[in-house]
Formats: C-alpha cells, structure tokens, sequence
C-alpha cells in the first residue's frame, strides 16, 4: 500500500470519530477537557465557533458524535458528549465580551434571511461580524424556528433559546417578527444582494384514513406542538395516543401528560429496532410511562356519535431477512384502541407555496429545491437555502453547518469570487509530550462506565409543562464522565526513519493494534495484522519502508485507546503523541487575509 | 519504564485457546526494562508461546537468578509459581523444584551473565543432568544492570559505548550446550517472534533441557554502531538454518510445504514440530556436523539461528535417578516419611 498520507488533514481528522461525524465537526475531545478542566467559558466558546448553539444543543442535539464515539467500541456506551456540552453552557461565566464583535460601518451588502430559526441564525451570527445588513424576516411572532415551537419547554427551557439567540440579534441584526414572505419573486426585487431560505420544513405529514376529517381531535403533531408552546392549546383528553415512532412522537407523547392526559399509547407500525426516535428519547418517554405498541398498522377514526371514541388498527406480522430488511407484513387481525384525542407524527414535508416556479429555482418530486451540496446555493444566482428547507427535515446541528456553508458562499458571492473555490481544512499537530513519562492530557484508560442524567422527580415534573426534566450533570459526574474520552484528537504519529523494530510498542500495545510486517494490498494485509482488523471503516496507518527490513509499520485505526504506551516505550522516539486540531474554514476565514489558516501541520 | 499499566481492555476479536483464555491473560505486570529493550519482546513471545500451547497457568514455573533477563519472569503469566533465586543460581533452585514435582513445566529465564559468568558451572552441570526444563538465554552481551560492562558473551571486536573493544574470546552458550550434551539447542533474536515462538513452544515441549539462546539487544548500553549484539548487526548477521512449525498432538499439518522442504518429527507427547530448513545441508541430529557448521558461520561472523540441534531420545534427569513420577506434595506422608524404624534400618546399612 501507499504510505499513509497524515499532511492530507481528513486523515487524522477521521480518527476523531465524534468530531468527523459531527456535521458541524465540533471539536469535542479538545471542549471536554476543557470542561474537567473547570474552563468552562472556553469550551463554550469552543463549541460556539463551530456549533453556535451549545446550550441548546447540550439538550436536544441528535448527537450522531455518541454513535460514533470509540468508546463505543470498547465498550458498551459512548461518552455522554451531548450532556456536557451542556455543562459547557450550564456553567460558562458571561462571554459577551468573547463574541464576534460587529464593525462600525457596514460593507454596504444586505443580506435577507428568510426565517428565525437555527439555519438564519447561524448565517447571521457568521455575517454580520464582517459587516453585512442582516434582515431576518420571520413568520411568527418569535424567534427560534421549530426549536421552540415543536421542542417542549421541559427539554428545552425558553431561557436557553433566547440567551443564545440573543447573542446573535445583538450584532446589530435586523429582526421583523410577523412579517411572513408570501412571494420570493417580490422579496428578490427588493434591494438585497443575497437571499437565504431557512424556513424548514414545516408540513407535518397527514394521514388519510377514514374517519380523518370527521373529528376536530385528530391533530398533526408538529402543528400541535407549537399551538401547545404558543399557549393556543392547553388541554388534551385523558386518553391520547400517538401515531409515529420519531423523535417528535416523543416530544408529543410527554407534553399531552403535562397538559392532561393519564395513559398515552404510542402506536407503532413495525417493531422496535425499526424505529426511528433516537434510543435516549425512548428511554425517556417510557420512563415517564408512556406505553409503546408495536406492529400496529393504522386503518380508520372510530367516531360514534360525531365524536372519535377511538381507533381501528391492523395487527401487523413482519419477517425479517437476514440482512436485517423487513418485509411489507401480513395482517393477522384488527383491535380497536379506545381514546379522546390522536396526534399525527409521522414525518414532515417541504413545503413552499410562497416560491413561485417561474424565478429559476427548480424543486424536486418531493418539494425540495435543488440546492447544490456544498454551497447551497439553488438554481438561482444569489438564492441559498440551509437546515431543513435545503435537503428535507434533519435535525439542528445540520442546519448550523449548512447555515456555516451558506454563509461562506453568500460572501464570496457578494464579493464577485467564485462560491465554488472554498478554503481548504487545516491540520496543526503539535507533540504532548511534557517529560519522561508525562503526557499533557489524562491517557490512563478509565473504565468508568456512562454517568447517569440525573431527571426531577417523576411526580414533580408533571406539575408543569415548563419544568426541565433533565437537571444537568454535576461537576463531579462531568470529571468522571470526562475521564471516559479516549483523546482521540492525540494522534500516535509515526516517523518510520527513527524506527528500529525492537517490537517493544507491539508488545505494549494493550489492543493489538500494531504491527510490523511485509508490506501488501490493504485487503490482503489485514488478514495478517496483530490482532483482525475487520472495521474496514476505518483506516490503516501504513509507514514508509522501515530502515532495517523495508518493512512496515501499520496501525489499525479501529481500537487505538490512545493510551501512549506505544510512544512510552519507543526508545527512538519513532511514535510520538501529538495533538491534532483540524482548522476549519468559516466566512471570517475569507476575510482575514492576515489571519491565514496555517499550513499543513508536520508529522511524518 | 511507564507510569500507567497497560490498560485492562482486550480487542474484541483476539482469539481464544483451547482454555478460553487470550493472550492477555497470560500478561504480567508492566515492564520496568529500559524502553525497547529486547527482553521485553522476548517476554511477548513467552505469552504468545504458553497462550498457544494453552498452558493451565497453575502448571507453569518461572525461574530466574539476577539481571534485568531475571526480572522478567514478573512480565508474564501472572498466576503461575515462580522463584526468583540467587544470582546463577536458577539451574540448582531449578533442580531442585523439578524433583519435587516434575509435573510443573518448567521455564528458567536467564541472561548472558547470569549464565555464562557467575552460573556458568550451574548452567553447566543443569545441561548434564538434563533437567526437563526450557531454558531461556536473553544474549546482550552486555552487562545492562550495572551500565554495561562486557559479558562473557561479548564478541571479539565489539565496540562498547566507550572505552575499548572487547578482546576476550566469547562463549558461546549454543556451542556449549552442544558439546554437554544438551538435548534441543535453538537461536534466535527477540526481533524475530515468526522464528521464535515456534522455537519456544517445542522448547517447552520437548522433555529434557532445552535451551533457546536468545540476542536481544541492550537498547540502552549496546545498541550502537560497532556492536555485534544491536538491533542493526543482528539484522544484518542473521542467518536462518532451520525453522520449525510446533504442531500439537492429534492435530493435523495443516500448512502446506514444497516437496522435501519440510521433515516432521515427532516428539515424545506426540506432537510434531515440523522442520523447515533453509540449509538443506544441515544435519541437527549429529552434534559433531553442527559444531563444524557453528564455527564455519561464526568464523564467516553470522548468526546461525533456528533449530540447531535436537535428540528426543535421551533420558531426563527422572528417567536417569530412577525417580518416582508423583510430585512429592501428592504424596501421602507416610511414603513421604516412612519413619524412624526405616531411617534406623538405613542407617545402618552405612555402619
């Protein structure tokens, strides 16, 4: 194989899993030392640079870092990353003064930001410091987008929402609330150089079924949600059940119990392990005694009366093939499930009536407009789209990284450079090593296992919607938790000249993850490695020729701990740990001439 | 030498043996050797060796005398018996414990000094007696505890890191076994586990003395230019006569060996170690054409590694007393002591 190229940044960068799965590509080993550390506003900060939203996200974030995590591969759970991004938050000083500041005079662009929630938000927090007009037009009377009005206050406290989105506002942004757009063909001709769609996707799916139209009980649930958080709704009957298995199932599961209900069913069509909330949202909803029923299959409103006393469903029979796909069912019988109310949440649409098709943007099948990937720009020179009005719902943290995209694109756009010509990443390393046998970060592994959210008492919480159930993690849970990360940003750097294959970090290596051999073709080679390398997601590090044999040193990247003992026990020093910090280019890279990313770091 | 101890996680994927364990289960304390030592590989190749044969770590006894060879025995299988003796004085303590119980499987692990200076008449005389054991050499030619003074093993013309080049002729640990009457006499180098660990293996199976004469360089005191026991020399030097392939009992060859490259032999618990010659002249079963072929390679300055000698055939040191089988603990006390009757009436057949 070819030796490994680690100049190449996205090497060393996929090796951190949570940061490399994280869209946003947040920086997590480096913000949670700094939380053990007691630095709080720092790791906020860090957080704020590349996800904007950390006390926000620390809550409701999707997380798709925790699947990632290495810990994972060691052991059972991931670092509970999420939860003490929230620590961050939780317990960082006033950072007013840390924030981008916005110049005296603008540069003359005006940018408008269709919608307030976190993909505008994210566009303005980026823009504004460099001197752009920022208008953020906004339907409802509030800020915030489905953060707040389809994520219930007890996940997701109001005060959270409006610190973090304050700090945006107050660089000097131009906020209209209530002020719908109706028509994009008359907002482009107004004065603006760029214009940016982030208004979601805000059509939750119906449900078409007999009986659909003939009850005012039948709600859909993200319409729901935001007339609960709106006050417009502030009842639900004792009975609800609640059709769909996502995330938003979830959040509607646990409100109707704070605005009335006494039994919940949520109503699955297939089984468990096909459903689509994530894991963690399950474990909460059924703590709160939420009952799920699997295969369910809806057929029709039982209504008596003019009034819906239940509904009918198909009792699904599923097979399952051995590579895990399910098959359409068979029905082997119906059941009635009484109730006073049923919210709908089963998935949400795209939806832009206010768009008209003549102005060259061109939309899908599906209602989505054709939005180029990586500048998020649309058919239409000076049109861009981000979050869920881009690619369809996702979640948060992708429409802040699209909102990060877009803000890139819409500068070099209204400074006449090509949007196509980005920045690239970067890649500093820098060694660990403080002395003999010191390292600067904690490299002992720690079996301590996941630390536990502690949640407010199960009676407690249910006495009003706005009581955050969570109660965030303790300083001493956060260490302990902390102590958890495999510091997989501390790369083991190799030097193959400096190598004389004494074998002594093979031996050392408390996962087997090296190994000196005859070089190969990869498949080949990792038959013949340690210990089986068969997470062919993740890569071999594979050395030059070694001075005494020619042959090469490889290291699976699969289970590394990055315990340092391989650089400990280096007498050449040929292995070295060394701190790698992936630079991410964001619009004020663009800007400051004088403030280069810097070149590709060293690391042989 | 680090601070931390090898964390205790495993890959998921290690295999198991034919007693459930993985190899880190055969692990010992962490090393305080100097950072690359050879000994430290040697040890590796110790775990891998005793995983393999799936040894019950109960039945295992781990001897060593002084030196930083004799600390090892610390660095692996944590669980089994161990005596850590006087300085060259592993063979007698060695000697003693097996006929005690010969049950035991015994490994001695020594250095170049341990053996060849201040133990070189225990060593000697351990060869005679043919003591089932394996006996281990880590060869540095240096003496690493006390800052790397020449050993007896040094070679003429090797430079130290100062001072003078040595000028006293070497002993040669396998040429002397072969001239005692050692029974399985194999070289290799800590650098080179392919070779070793089947080396290992069929030393620890073979009934009678086996020793495995080990270069493992001293990173620290003789790992430079000039010396004819670093990691570079030895690389360059080394010259492979006869590897093997330990086949345990009832199992069947499984590799596949060109036509005449390969000769089966088999030993007395019926397994089979299988030898792959690169020298198809050699002869391992004459002690006089061996020792012609030792000195023509040392004489040409190479390092003649592999199986280079083996005679299943002699008797052990039990076999050659007339010695009961049963460990002397399994014994009940009353054959163990038959009395004073019976001491009386042996001590009078001497009046």
């Amino acid at each position: 194989m070819k030796p490994t190229d680690t100049s190449n940044p996205e090497y060393f960068h996929k090796v951190v899993d949570c940061q490399w799965g994280c869209p946003a590509h947040t920086d997590v080993p480096a913000y949670i030392r700094m939380i053990a550390q007691g630095q709080f506003s720092e790791a906020y900060m860090e957080n704020r640079k590349s996800n904007v939203f950390p006390g926000i996200l620390g809550r409701v974030c999707d997380r798709p870092c925790e699947p990632a995590c290495r810990r994972k591969r060691v052991e059972d759970k991931p670092v509970a990353i999420c939860r003490l991004k929230r620590v961050a938050a939780d317990h960082r000083d006033d950072i007013t003064e840390l924030l981008p500041k916005v110049p005296e005079n603008t540069n003359g662009k005006k940018v408008a930001l269709i919608g307030a929630g976190c993909a505008s938000l994210t566009v303005a927090n980026d823009l504004a410091p460099l001197g752009y007009e920022v208008t953020i037009f906004e339907a409802l009377p509030t800020t915030g987008g489905l953060m707040r009005t389809n994520i219930p206050q007890f996940r997701l406290p109001p005060k959270v929402l409006d610190e973090e989105i304050g700090y945006i506002l107050d660089m000097n942004v131009d906020l209209k609330l209530n002020h719908p757009i109706d028509s994009m063909k008359g907002l482009l001709e107004d004065n603006f150089d760029a214009v940016f769609v982030g208004t979601g996707a805000p059509r939750g799916k119906d449900l078409e079924i007999p009986g659909r139209y003939d009850s005012d009980r039948i709600h859909i649930g993200i319409d729901w949600l935001e007339s609960v958080a709106f006050e417009h709704i502030k009842e639900v009957g004792k009975n609800v059940l609640i059709i769909g298995v996502g995330n938003t199932a979830m959040d509607c599961c646990r409100t109707s119990l704070r605005i009335g209900a006494e039994s919940v069913k949520v109503m699955a069509r297939k089984p468990r392990r096909f459903f689509k909330a994530s894991a963690w949202e399950l474990e909460d909803a059924e703590e709160e005694s939420v009952e799920i029923l699997i295969n369910h299959s809806p057929k029709e409103f039982v209504i008596e009366d003019g009034k819906l006393v239940g509904m009918k469903f198909e009792l699904m029979e599923y097979r399952v093939d051995e590579n895990g796909v399910i098959d359409r069912g068979t029905v082997s019988g119906e059941k009635i499930i009484p109730c006073d109310d049923v919210v709908l949440a089963i998935g949400q649409d795209n939806a832009f009536p206010w768009i008209e098709r003549d102005i060259g943007i061109d939309f899908n099948d599906w209602d989505c407009p054709l939005v180029d990937e990586t500048t998020m720009m649309c058919g239409r020179d000076g049109v861009f789209f981000g979050g869920d009005s881009a690619f369809g719902p996702k979640n948060i943290i992708w429409a802040v990284e699209h909102g990060h995209q877009a803000a890139i694109s819409i500068h070099r756009y209204c400074q006449g450079e090509s949007i196509s010509e980005r920045l690239p990443d970067g890649l500093n390393l820098a060694s660990q090593k403080m002395g003999m046998h010191e390292w600067s970060f904690s490299n002992d592994y720690d079996d301590t296992s996941r630390r536990l959210m502690p949640h407010v008492d199960l009676l407690e919480r249910f006495k009003k919607i706005d009581i955050e159930v969570e109660l965030g993690f303790t300083a001493e849970q956060a260490v302990q938790e902390v102590e958890r990360c495999l510091n997989c940003d501390i790369q083991t750097v190799f030097a193959a000249d400096l190598c004389i294959e004494c074998d002594a970090c093979i031996d050392v290596c408390p996962v087997n993850c090296l190994t000196i051999t005859k070089d190969g073709e990869e498949d080949e080679l990792r038959t013949r490695l340690s210990a089986p390398a068969e997470n062919h997601e993740q890569a071999l590090y594979i050395s030059a020729g070694l001075p005494h044999t020619g042959r090469v040193m490889i290291k699976d990247e699969d289970l590394c701990v990055h315990c340092s003992l391989c650089a400990e026990r280096c007498p050449t020093g040929a292995w070295d740990m060394q701190k790698s910090e992936i630079l991410i280019p964001y619009a004020k890279n663009e800007l400051l001439d004088d403030e280069p990313l810097p070149a590709v770091g060293s690391g042989s | 030498m680090s601070y931390i101890a090898k964390p205790k996680i495993t890959h998921p994927g290690m295999p198991k043996n034919k007693l459930g364990l993985t190899s880190s289960d055969y692990e010992g304390t962490v090393s305080t050797l100097c950072a690359g030592c050879g000994h430290d590989s040697v040890t590796a190749a110790i775990i891998q060796a005793v995983f393999e044969l799936g040894v019950e770590p109960h039945m295992l006894a781990k001897m060593s005398g002084i030196g930083c060879s004799s600390k090892t025995p610390a660095y692996f299988v944590n669980q089994a018996h161990g005596f850590n003796s006087v300085h060259g004085r592993m063979p007698s303590v060695t000697t003693g414990a097996n006929a005690a119980n010969g049950d035991l499987m015994y490994i001695g692990v020594s250095g170049d000094g341990d053996s060849l200076s201040i133990g070189v008449g225990q060593f000697v005389h351990a060869i005679r007696r043919n003591i089932n054991m394996c006996y281990v050499i880590e060869n540095n030619g240096v003496y690493g505890l006390t800052k790397g003074q020449f050993s007896a093993s040094a070679d003429i013309g090797s430079k130290p890191k100062k001072g003078e080049p040595n000028n006293q002729e070497p002993i040669d640990p396998v040429s002397t076994a072969l001239s005692l009457g050692a029974t399985y006499i194999a070289r290799s180098f800590s650098g080179d586990k392919e070779q070793l660990v089947p080396l290992l293996k069929g030393a620890l199976m073979h009934r009678g003395f086996a020793l495995v004469d080990i270069v493992s360089p001293c990173v620290t005191f003789n790992d430079h230019e000039g010396s004819t026991k670093s990691y570079a020399h030895t690389r360059q030097f080394y010259h492979h006569v006869i590897d093997i392939d330990y086949i345990p009992p009832a199992e069947e060859i499984k590799a596949a060996y060109a036509e005449g490259e390969a000769m089966p032999i088999e030993m007395h618990d019926g397994s089979t170690i299988v030898l792959r010659k690169v020298d198809k002249d050699y002869d391992l079963t004459s002690r006089a054409s061996a020792f012609k072929y030792l000195r023509e390679h040392f004489n040409a300055g190479e390092i003649t590694t592999g199986l280079l000698y083996l005679d299943e055939s002699r008797a052990e040191m039990h076999e050659l007393m007339g010695n009961i089988n049963t460990p002397l603990s399994q014994l009940p006390l009353e054959e163990l002591n038959p009395g004073s009757a019976e001491l009386k009436k042996l001590q009078n057949r001497y009046r």
